[in-house]
């Protein structure tokens, strides 16, 4: 099953590659991966998109707790929570009737043409990550010239979350 | 006080209680070694290796339980260090690795002598740090041994930039006291809920088994096991890492248990309904097959680390805590509590274990006319009084060793276990010798496994660390021509050593006293004379069996109850 682990992690040089390291010598699958510094410069938040059996979630939570860096951790799968992915599609466009489908796949979205040219759209979306592979299957009759996905970010509802 | 990067570092280590560290110089570290030069609270073992260094160190770690520290320099230093440090981590021993950088300007430029040194070691510690600033330096230092010596064990790098450590550079020094790190809080103290709860089951058992390992040595809570154990009066077996925190010439002490455990442990594992585990992590080696290990058991499950619980063996009730604070509070319940065992259960539990006991699973044949490697161990318990410090190397003699050898005391049974180092032995040895200049330390070892750190005998020459060194001679690898017979239809390929040295005169060329043995009847003889050479190291070479297997096994991939006796052939 898929989870979304999110962390807390002192924001050091050696952070990120302590758990790329991790999932990699302990063979754990990483679907995606983003890290950024939060409010508080001293920490970085990293969201992991992983999946495994229970077993192998219950390990991967622990062997990432156990990483003297990371101070904070929860699974964002356990409770309600918001998963928020944006991507940047790029469309090479031919006439304007493929110019007019394309604008509206992107409002059915609720996305956002964010650079034009004589050739190309680009659309900019955010959503789950379902819905921005939804959106690649309803262009997919067209020529993507290329996808870039930020990868899942996640915050749980509520008061609850993932805090000092 | 105003100090050098340098002299912090030597300054700081008195101020921490080092009193030896283990190194080897060179271009990264040399202010450091100037700093060393200029004063006598530290002392500095020159090892011929930084392999010997990690090993030494790690073995000043397990048998004192303090930090072992050692100092290398940059690039082949800290490379060769990486086979000791990977040791310590697998069998989680405090250890502070300072390695020596290229200096912070150069730093990612294939300077001279450079390597990742914070990229190599991390998946092989419990931490590393790179000092950043000469300010950082005491703090990161403290944070150090901080995090290798709390919560599990483990070894922990710091990688110091040469400019860090320059002479001309002073900042203000104070040693830090205490040290506060929000991402590293080790729980020490047991769930009370799940302790309760555990004893409980604990008193209900019928067929119950305590299966302790490294942990009760780490934890340094023999005492609170022996007391637990024979409470209860249940049976008791350790894993390899595990030995001589009960005594093993007690009654209640079945045996090691394992691949090459001892028939009765292994059976108590298959049939025990209770399965009391402590500060143990069901090591394949421990287990085999996962399906059929202990298949009729609930599980209580101590340890410090959340991450070695229901790793591979699914648990009935985990508890995390550090094993002494766990004990003492199930010691508290238990006897507060007015349910006792059940005798009747106990007794006829203990009549099946006394049947597979009988059984007598170390038998070997002991009219041979060559010397048997399990009586050389043998002999060498009696020798020792049982009561020497035992360092192995890795192989058949290491399972002698653990077999034969009947530790009574924690912290006298230095062995990689985790990642099985061939070449620990002797720098292991050395390193507790250094620690207890006044206790006997034996070196068991086979020709393979010495020749991996036999340099070290130069060191034991230097800083006069008279150890005597148990070489039981096979003329084979003998643990894997073992494997060979079994498995691969005796096809001994490439496990045959020709060019053997003359280990007698190796030795001699260092200084030291070489004895060869040949004969079963001058083993106990040869033992007495060593042993009584209280000042020199004895390098003796027993030339025994060629063929001899270690019983019982349990091959990999099977269960407890499939084990594998020496077969009558073998002991005619
Ligand atoms: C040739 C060879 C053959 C081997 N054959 C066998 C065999 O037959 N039988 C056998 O048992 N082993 C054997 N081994 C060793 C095996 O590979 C493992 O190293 C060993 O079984 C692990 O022991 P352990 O479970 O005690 O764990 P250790 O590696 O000692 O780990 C200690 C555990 O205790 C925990 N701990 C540490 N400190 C504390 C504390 N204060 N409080 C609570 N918990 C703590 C740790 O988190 C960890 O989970 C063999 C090795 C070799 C090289
Ligand atoms: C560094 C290293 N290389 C290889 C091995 C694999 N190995 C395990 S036991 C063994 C043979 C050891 O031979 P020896 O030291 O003579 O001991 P014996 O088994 O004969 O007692 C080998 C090669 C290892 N454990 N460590």
């Amino acid at each position: 099953m898929k989870h979304i682990i999110s962390l807390l992690l002192e924001n050091e040089s050696g952070a990120l590659s302590r758990v790329a390291g991790l999932f990699s010598a302990r063979g754990y699958n990483i679907e995606s991966l983003t890290v950024a510094p939060t409010e508080d410069e001293t920490l970085s938040r990293m969201t992991i998109v992983t999946t495994g059996s229970d077993e192998i979630i219950e390990q991967i939570t622990k062997q990432l707790n156990k990483l003297v860096d990371v101070v904070k951790l929860i699974d964002l799968t356990e409770g309600a929570h918001i998963e928020r992915e944006m991507m940047l599609i790029k469309v090479a466009t031919d006439g304007a009737e493929q110019r007019g489908e394309i604008k509206r796949l992107a409002d059915i979205f609720r996305g956002g043409i964010v650079d034009v040219t004589d050739a190309s759209y680009t659309i900019q979306l955010t959503g789950d990550s379902d819905k921005l592979d939804a959106f690649i299957s309803a262009v997919s009759n067209m020529n993507i010239l290329e996808t870039v996905r930020s990868g899942v970010l996640g915050i749980s509802r509520g008061e609850k979350g993932l805090h000092l | 006080m105003e100090l050098s990067g340098a002299e912090i570092l030597v300054r700081f280590l008195k101020d921490e209680g080092v009193e030896h560290i283990f190194g080897y110089p060179g271009g990264a570290v040399l202010h450091i070694y100037d700093a060393l030069y200029t004063q006598d609270d530290v002392k500095h073992i020159l090892v011929r290796h930084e392999q010997g260094a990690t090993h030494a160190a790690d073995g000043y770690a397990r048998a004192t339980g303090k930090p072992g520290v050692v100092l290398v320099t940059s690039g082949p230093g800290a490379t060769n260090a990486i086979t000791g440090i990977a040791t310590a981590y697998m069998d989680s021993i405090p250890m502070v690795v300072i390695t020596g950088q290229v200096p912070t300007a150069v730093i990612g430029s294939d300077a001279f002598q450079e390597v990742d040194s914070i990229g190599i070691t991390r998946p092989c510690v419990k931490h590393n740090f790179l000092v950043k600033s000469v300010d950082e330096m005491a703090e990161t230092l403290k944070k150090a041994f901080y995090v290798a010596t709390t919560g599990r064990p483990g070894p922990v790098v710091v990688d110091i930039p040469k400019d860090i450590t320059d002479p001309n550079v002073k900042v203000p020094y104070t040693y830090p006291e205490t040290i506060d790190m929000r991402s590293y809080n080790p729980v020490m103290k047991g769930h009370s809920g799940q302790i309760k709860k555990a004893v409980d089951m604990i008193l209900e058992a019928k067929r119950p088994m305590i299966y302790t390992g490294g942990g009760v040595v780490l934890g340094n809570a023999s005492e609170q096991l022996t007391e637990f154990t024979r409470t209860l009066g249940y049976p008791i077996t350790q894993t390899l890492m595990g030995l001589g925190s009960y005594p093993a010439t007690d009654k209640q002490f079945i045996g090691m248990l394992g691949m090459h455990g001892t028939y009765e442990a292994n059976m108590a594992m298959h049939e025990c309904d209770t399965l009391i585990a402590i500060g143990a992590r069901f090591d394949d080696r421990v287990t085999g097959k996962i399906a059929e290990f202990c298949p009729n058991a609930k599980i209580v499950h101590v340890d410090i680390d959340p991450a070695s619980i229901s790793k591979t063996v699914k648990v009935d009730i985990p508890i995390v805590g550090d094993v002494a604070t766990v004990l003492d509070e199930m010691l508290q319940i238990l006897k507060s509590s007015k349910t006792r065992p059940d005798a009747a259960a106990l007794a006829n539990w203990w009549e099946n274990i006394e049947k597979w006991r009988g059984e007598n699973c170390l038998r070997y044949d002991r009219n041979s006319a060559l010397i048997k490697p399990q009586y050389v161990v043998e002999k060498l318990w009696e020798v020792t009084n049982g009561d020497a410090i035992v360092a192995s190397d890795v192989g058949q003699h290491q399972m002698f060793a653990a077999q034969y050898y009947k530790f009574d005391k924690p912290n006298k049974w230095l062995n990689s276990g985790g990642l099985g180092t061939m070449g620990f032995g002797l720098p292991a040895g050395m390193g507790a010798k250094l620690a207890y200049p006044d206790q006997d330390v034996a070196v068991v070892t086979g020709e393979a496994s010495i020749q991996m750190c036999i340099q070290e005998l130069g060191t034991a020459t230097q800083y006069d660390l008279p150890v005597k060194v148990i070489n039981l001679n096979k003329r084979y690898m003998g643990m894997v021509r073992q494997w060979q017979e079994f498995f691969y239809e005796s096809r001994y390929s490439h496990s045959y050593m020709d060019a053997i040295p003359d280990f007698v005169q190796l030795a001699e060329s260092y200084g030291h006293v070489g004895m060869r043995i040949e004969k079963p009847e001058d083993v106990e003889g040869a033992l007495k004379e060593a042993f009584a050479m209280k000042d020199r190291l004895v390098f003796m070479d027993f030339i025994t069996d060629q063929e001899e297997n270690v019983y019982p096994m349990v091959a990999a991939g099977k269960g407890h109850h499939e084990m594998h006796l020496a077969s009558d052939r073998e002991l005619a």
